[in-house]
């Protein structure tokens, strides 16, 4: 393999929505030298590639920042950092701005105000959202990016991150990339319980597959404090093509009802997870499958639901239109997904503090990756990206620790050969999660029994998963995104496992080894949290 | 749930081994091949990317698809989305980039 070593100033892995928007900040307030290094190509990677349906966070006029902190944290009975939420909610209409500026369609109406559903969302044209995005940090000469390099190790000294360890999913090429500030913005996890479909089409999830959790995981082995990973993200969906549910609830206002016509969402509460959790009920109770009612909406409704679903999730257009029965004439079934963690919607991830930096120093995080701050979405991601690089710039003049890149290079983690493939591992893993952590399977239950079964098996398998060994750079990626998850499951059944008895945030850190938890306090909005 | 690459179309420009977010279209002897099948997230992003028209969605059996391929072509700010069905049938959508959701 051959070594590539690269200095910068400001490290961004992952070129997502909150990737690229980090980028774009950092060089309205720095001159210093900024990377983005990105495992796809950043004009369609992560959760934005096939397009999104709104802007889901937005405070429309007569609403205040703090409207959106009180809704949030509602939503998470309670368990949310104020500060984060605040700083949040603050920044995301100057966000949408800049979007629209950088050539988003946004609905207006006559008098030229964005038309809202509801008083936080708007409506787009989200098809081409990333490549709107991309085109924008491609056009500002001093932002590198390195696009198909796979970043999967930390280099972090004395609590101070120093770096990381990428590879090429190219080339036989190891990078050595060293920095005096890192942000960490690839994404939440998905993959680690199986999915609904566990054939053929086990990669049609909601959350993105190729968001494997790998900055989590390289957190978690860097010693890094998470917080609340037990609230995992299971989402509400269109059965077989995991497309979203949303557009159609609220959207044409589609009813949810059971077998038997009734309408059943009033009994439960209009909550995300409330509408979740009545379809979990009536499916349990014998009154499944469950539907959303759109018999009866009109063609033009259809059509243009249609070209909705073509913005974002494709998938289900094409089964409209291959069936030849569109949602005029046929209800359309719905079914709970296997659990993701995602910081985007719950408070799982990174713990942060006002500024987003990590508890490892120099490391900030934002978007799914960041702890804390529940229902960011893609404005909200965006504005954490703009929090963090700007906190970032205080690295820059500071004399911060240099990597030596020799020791790097021989701490390097190493691989050894056997025989166990990737699949079977990962196969494997996805069962002991359902089974055991309260995934599809069990209807989302588990008990302390059962996941005490879970961390044994889960950390099995992270035995047997030293002894794989790759044949080309692609497995190798493969192997690397196995581990990442295996190394989110034990975190993630520490944090199912953890009781409290006040009100608190559940965090963990790893050391020697082992996962502590933490309990901490909780902090609201108006306060600056420290390490 | 994945894509199929109509190899008579295909030019070995490779743009959908560049773009596709789990970088699983790969050249092989001037040819783009998808390797794994069914590591694909059905995001659609290579089918818009391809000058050629050659790349189809399709849903699979596991998930009640029922052998439509659909394609995109791009113009300007349109998207021409063309489903086929296995009768030979064809039904063209189009969407307007400039147009938002209206739901
Ligand atoms: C299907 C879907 C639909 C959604 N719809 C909406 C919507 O309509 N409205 C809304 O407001 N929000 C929506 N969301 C939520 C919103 O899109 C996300 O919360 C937000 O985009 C997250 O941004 P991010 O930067 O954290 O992650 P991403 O944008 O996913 O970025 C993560 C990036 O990191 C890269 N990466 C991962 N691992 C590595 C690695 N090891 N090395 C290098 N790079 C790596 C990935 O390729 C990716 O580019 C949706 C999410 C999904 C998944
Ligand atoms: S549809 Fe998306 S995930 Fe599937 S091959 Fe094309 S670009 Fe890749
Ligand atoms: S984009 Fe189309 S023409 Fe170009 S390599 Fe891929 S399949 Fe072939």
């Amino acid at each position: 393999m051959d070594l590539q070593c690269i200095d910068t100033d400001f490290l961004i892995i992952g070129g997502g929505t909150a990737g690229c928007w980090a980028a774009l900040s950092f060089r309205e307030h720095s001159n210093a030298r900024v990377l983005i290094a990105e495992k796809a190509d950043i004009k369609r990677s992560g959760c934005l590639a096939a397009g999104v349906n709104a802007l889901n966070a937005y405070i429309a006029p007569g609403k205040k920042p703090q409207d959106y902190v009180d809704y949030a944290r509602t939503d998470a009975e309670g368990i949310v950092r104020g500060d984060l939420l605040l700083t949040m909610a603050e920044g995301l209409n100057r966000a949408v701005e800049k979007l629209e500026k950088l050539g988003l369609t946004i609905l207006k109406d006559e008098q030229g105000q964005y038309v809202t559903r509801g008083w936080r969302n708007i409506k787009i044209n989200g098809e081409n959202i990333k490549p709107i995005l991309a085109k924008a940090v491609l056009a500002q000469e001093n932002i590198t990016v390195l696009n198909r390099v796979n970043v999967f190790e930390y280099i972090v000294k004395d609590n101070h991150i120093l770096g990381a360890y990428a590879i090429d999913i190219d080339k036989p090429i190891l990078y050595v990339i060293s920095a005096k500030a890192v942000l960490c913005a690839t994404g939440g996890a998905s993959g680690l319980y199986k999915p609904n479909h566990p054939g053929f089409s086990r990669h049609k999830l909601w959350y993105p597959p190729f968001n494997t959790g790998a900055g989590l995981a390289m957190g978690i082995r860097a010693g890094a404090e998470m917080t609340t990973l037990e609230m995992r993200f299971i989402a509400l969906r269109c059965k077989d093509t995991i497309a979203p549910t949303g557009t159609l609830a609220q959207g044409v206002g589609a009813k949810q009802i059971n077998s038997a016509g009734e309408v059943y969402e009033t009994k439960y509460g209009l909550t995300t997870s409330q509408r979740l959790h009545g379809t979990v009920m009536e499916n349990l109770n014998g009154r499944g499958p469950c539907y959303l009612q759109t018999i009866g909406i009109t063609k033009e409704q259809e059509t243009d639901l249609i070209k909705a679903y073509l913005n974002m999730a494709p998938s289900q257009s094409l089964r409209w239109l291959e069936s030849g029965k569109g949602p005029s004439v046929q209800n359309v079934e719905i079914e709970g997904t296997e659990p993701y963690i995602t910081g985007g919607h719950t408070a799982a991830g990174y713990w942060v503090n006002t500024n987003r930096e990590t508890t490892v120093r120099a490391l900030f995080a934002a978007g799914d990756a960041a702890g804390g701050c529940p229902q960011k979405y893609v404005t909200g991601a965006m504005v954490e990206g703009e929090i963090a690089a700007k906190a970032a710039i205080k690295y820059m003049d500071k004399k911060t620790p240099a990597l030596n890149t020799d020791e790097a290079i021989k701490q390097l983690p190493k691989g050894s050969n056997v025989s166990f493939t990737v699949d079977d591992l990962e196969k494997e893993m996805q069962a002991i999660m359902d089974e055991h952590a309260g995934g599809i399977g069990t209807s989302y239950r588990f008990s302390e029994a059962s996941l005490k079964i879970a961390n044994e098996k889960i950390q099995e398998l992270e035995a047997l998963s030293k002894h794989i060994s790759a044949t080309d750079m692609q497995e190798f990626v493969y192997i690397l995104e196995l581990k990442e998850r295996l190394t989110l499951c034990r975190s993630l059944i520490a944090h199912l496992s953890a009781k409290k008895e006040t009100e608190c945030y559940i965090n963990s850190r790893l050391e020697n080894g082992k996962i502590s938890i933490i309990l901490r306090p909780l902090v609201g909005e108006g306060e600056i949290y420290e390490h | 749930m994945s894509i199929e690459i109509r190899q008579e179309l295909c030019t070995a420009c490779g743009r959908c081994t560049q773009i596709c977010p789990g970088s699983l279209i790969k050249l092989k002897e001037k040819k783009a091949v998808i390797l794994h099948p069914e590591r694909c997230w059905g995001c659609a992003s290579c089918l818009k990317e391809c000058p050629a028209q050659a790349i189809a969605l399709f849903l699979g059996e596991d998930m009640g698809g029922l052998g439509a391929r659909m394609t995109v072509r791009k113009e300007g700010t349109l998207l021409h989305w063309t489903v086929t069905k296995p009768d030979s049938s064809v039904q063209t959508i189009t969407t307007n980039s400039r147009d938002a959701n209206k739901y």
